[in-house]
């Protein structure tokens, strides 16, 4: 199975680590990743800002960089989620009928880190150890946009010594929504807020998720209240060994 | 575009979203009344439809069912209206608020009343016409209980089923005893704020309207094509009079309400009430059909309203929000909502339904901040009884948004510039890496132990309750040059 990484411009610029892990994990389960350097971004930020027609170009070229791969694995569930739902309508709306063709078949290979480990692999435990207490925010776009239920947990459950903690209110959205923080500043801090405060509530050191911008929109709002909360992607925690022989 | 003016729905001189929302905001008595009213009616919601094995099939068979409907919408309207003729009544087909205005004020002139009392409607406060009636000198009672709050509050409505939402008790005792004596029948001297005691003021002084208005204004739940009869569901009974006691009764109702048989009509009261106030029945269900000798109101109209629903419907994407039964589900799951509550929408239709509905019916560049009020969280399209899925058409409109904008001004917008040159980057791995490597250096030159505290320009939204990380030295893609390229080769 030739597996590529998709690692998606806001990881790659500001999360690199994140991409890491997935490397690291994949090639402990004994499987070789690849990185085509053609690969840039999905398009979610145009697309769900209105600017669609900016987005096809990038339709295609998600399309023609991970044409022969057997599996895309990403570590983002709203990109995941952003390829799967919309790169088939733009490219039905507004490409020509071949690209249309490519992405469609493309697209059932595109799979969400935690989806591929636990659907494609069939793994929950991918011999993990993490002493830390953790919480697990789901995303917007991994609970209601991709439907990942309860795989992220499952894969955490079988980490090593992980002190996993219920997050309140955790299916209620962190507020960050791509521009709409910056569009709706004020009502992004006011989701913000409940957000940080069941963080703080679930006693957690650690707040875990799919989405790093998600992460980075919470961490950021409990960096400004002086909390010594970290937040880490779940692939972070995958890949830890720490302490393990 | 086109100039909607004669539509009403919203708000005329109403801010955009962001800053109704940011005044709105600082009204912490509001929002802990919001987020209590909100989570109690969520739960219900919730435990009353996992009561239904066949919740899911019957979600799917309301959104058949409008789907259909709406594709045959000419049928069965015509269906509808040979069906109330026979059976009594008049029907009368307004293009637009202001047609629908018109007709409804010459049908009460002709009946020489000058009072009217009114069941809960969201199509007449749509087209305004309380204060078109007004105009022409004809006095409109709203008789559902939260409406005569918001009618004596001189206030506008902030939610579809509990339009009296952002108000207190405490709030409601000092207007009902303010007020009443200026509508009829006053508030007894002493009024307390317990619930029960404002209720009984409210059912003295609505009863003696009930008891002396000869004309009745409503709107409709649903209208089923093949006999003619007409439906509203409520909670309060005061419908139930309004619908029976007077004389003539006018009903306006969107074309978008009629449902083809009684069958179609079976599912939606199953998912309406669960949806709405998280009750397995609403207390009160009122059909009727045209007029019967001796008996209920002797002469009965139906205004049917089109006022941009056949425009919705053109539009593939967009027409799905016609399928709406107003429950208010969608408004009680939005975290949005919840923080800012429903007049910072400007609009009748508040919530995420506002959101889609309110852009189609006046032109997306009359509401054009309202397809961007949200996270595209989802929580709504969970919530909706007849799967409108609301984030695909929010995502719909604001593409439009931007391109009713692009093509209003001779220049490009500072946001479409930033969008054009991201785009060129993106699209060019080369570009990215370089970028990254401008943002790298640029973020130390920001960060304080690697923290940026304050972005600059719009960002500063942003920073000011959020630190963000410094970009780190490395992109991954150069991490992966470094230490994986050669690698590959190796395998």
């Amino acid at each position: 199975m030739r597996i590529a990484l998709f690692i998606t411009c806001f990881n790659d610029t500001m999360f690199p680590g994140t991409g890491r892990a997935v490397v690291t994990v994949l090639e402990r389960l004994g499987h070789a990743v690849e990185f085509p350097q053609e690969q840039t971004c999905c398009g979610q930020m145009h697309f769900n800002t209105g600017y669609r027609p900016d987005t096809v170009p990038l339709v295609a070229r998600f399309a023609r960089t991970f044409a022969d791969y057997d599996a895309v694995v990403t570590p983002s569930a709203s990109c995941a989620g952003m390829i799967r739902e919309n790169h088939p309508v733009l490219a039905q709306d507004h490409g020509p009928s071949e690209l249309h063709r490519r992405v469609d078949d493309l697209v059932p290979r595109v799979y969400e880190f935690t989806e591929f480990l636990t659907d494609v692999l069939g793994t929950t435990d991918v011999g993990a150890r993490f002493p830390h207490r953790v919480t697990y925010h789901p995303t917007c776009h991994s609970l209601r946009g991709l439907r990942l239920g309860d795989r992220p947990l499952r894969l955490l459950r079988t980490v090593q010594d992980i002190d996993l903690v219920g997050l309140p209110s955790a299916d209620s959205c962190c507020g960050f929504g791509g521009t709409f923080a910056v569009k709706n500043a004020e009502t992004s801090s006011a989701m913000l807020a409940d957000k940080t405060q069941g963080v703080l509530d679930s006693g957690a050191e650690i707040l875990c998720a799919a989405d790093n911008s998600c992460l980075m929109h919470i961490g950021g709002g409990l960096s400004r209240q002086g909390s010594t909360v970290r937040t880490m992607h779940l692939a972070e925690i995958l890949a830890a060994a720490e302490g393990a022989a | 575009m086109s100039n909607h003016g004669d539509r009403g729905v919203v708000w005329l001189g109403s801010p955009t979203f962001p800053e109704a929302a940011r005044s709105a905001l600082k009204n912490t008595q509001l929002r802990g009344n919001l987020k209590r009213a909100t989570s109690t009616i969520r739960d219900k919601r919730l435990a009353v439809s996992a009561e239904l094995d066949d919740w899911e099939a019957l979600r799917e068979s309301a959104a058949a069912i409008k789907r259909r409907t709406s594709r045959h919408l000419e049928h069965y309207l015509v269906q509808l209206e040979q069906s109330v003729t026979a059976a009594g009544g008049t029907v009368h087909w307004a293009a637009d608020a202001a047609e629908a205005n018109r007709i409804v004020t010459e049908l009460v002139r002709a009946t020489g009343e000058r009072e009217v009392v009114k069941v809960k409607s969201m199509a007449t406060q749509e087209i305004g016409l309380n204060e078109h009636l007004a105009e022409a000198g004809i006095t409109a009672y709203e008789t559902d209980l939260a409406e005569l709050i918001v009618q004596l509050g001189a206030d506008r409505p902030s939610h579809i089923l509990v339009p009296a939402i952002h108000k207190n008790r405490t709030e409601i005792r000092d207007l009902f005893a303010a007020e009443m004596g200026n509508w009829g029948q006053s508030a007894p001297d002493g009024l307390g704020d317990e619930p029960a005691e404002l209720a009984e003021a409210a059912r003295r002084h609505l009863r003696e309207k009930f008891l002396t208005t000869k004309v009745a204004v409503s709107g409709a739940n649903f209208a089923v094509a093949d006999t003619g009869t007409v439906v509203v569901v409520e909670s309060e009974g005061n419908g139930r009079m309004c619908l029976t006691l007077p004389s003539t009764l006018i009903t306006v109702m969107g074309i978008e309400k009629v449902v083809p048989t009684w069958s179609d009509l079976e599912v939606f009261l199953q998912l309406l009430p669960r949806s709405s106030t998280g009750e397995r029945m609403n207390p009160y269900t009122s059909a009727w059909t045209g007029t019967h000798d001796g008996e209920g109101p002797q002469e009965f109209h139906l205004v049917l309203l089109d006022n941009g629903r056949t425009d919705t419907l053109a539009d593939t994407v967009g027409r799905q929000a016609l399928a709406c039964i107003r429950c208010s589900a969608c408004l009680n799951v939005c975290p949005v909502f919840e923080r800012t509550g429903g007049h910072a929408y400007g609009s009748v239709y508040p919530g995420p339904i506002g959101a889609v509905l309110t852009p189609q019916l006046v032109g997306v560049e009359n509401a054009a901040s309202l397809p961007f009020a949200s996270t595209l969280c989802g929580a709504c399209y969970d919530a909706c009884p007849v799967k409108i899925n609301i984030p695909e058409v929010l995502a719909h409109l604001r593409a439009e948004a931007v391109e009713a904008k692009r093509a209003a001004k001779r220049l490009p917008t500072a946001e479409a510039v930033a969008m054009k040159a991201a785009a060129t980057v993106l699209d060019s791995p080369q570009l990215l890496a370089a970028a990254q490597k401008a943002a790298s250096v640029g973020g130390r030159v920001l960060a304080r132990r690697g923290r940026i505290r304050r972005l600059p320009g719009p960002l500063h939204g942003w920073s000011d309750t959020r630190d963000t990380p410094a970009p780190p030295a490395e992109s991954f893609r150069t991490w992966w040059r470094k230490n994986k390229e050669g690698e590959q080769g190796e395998r």
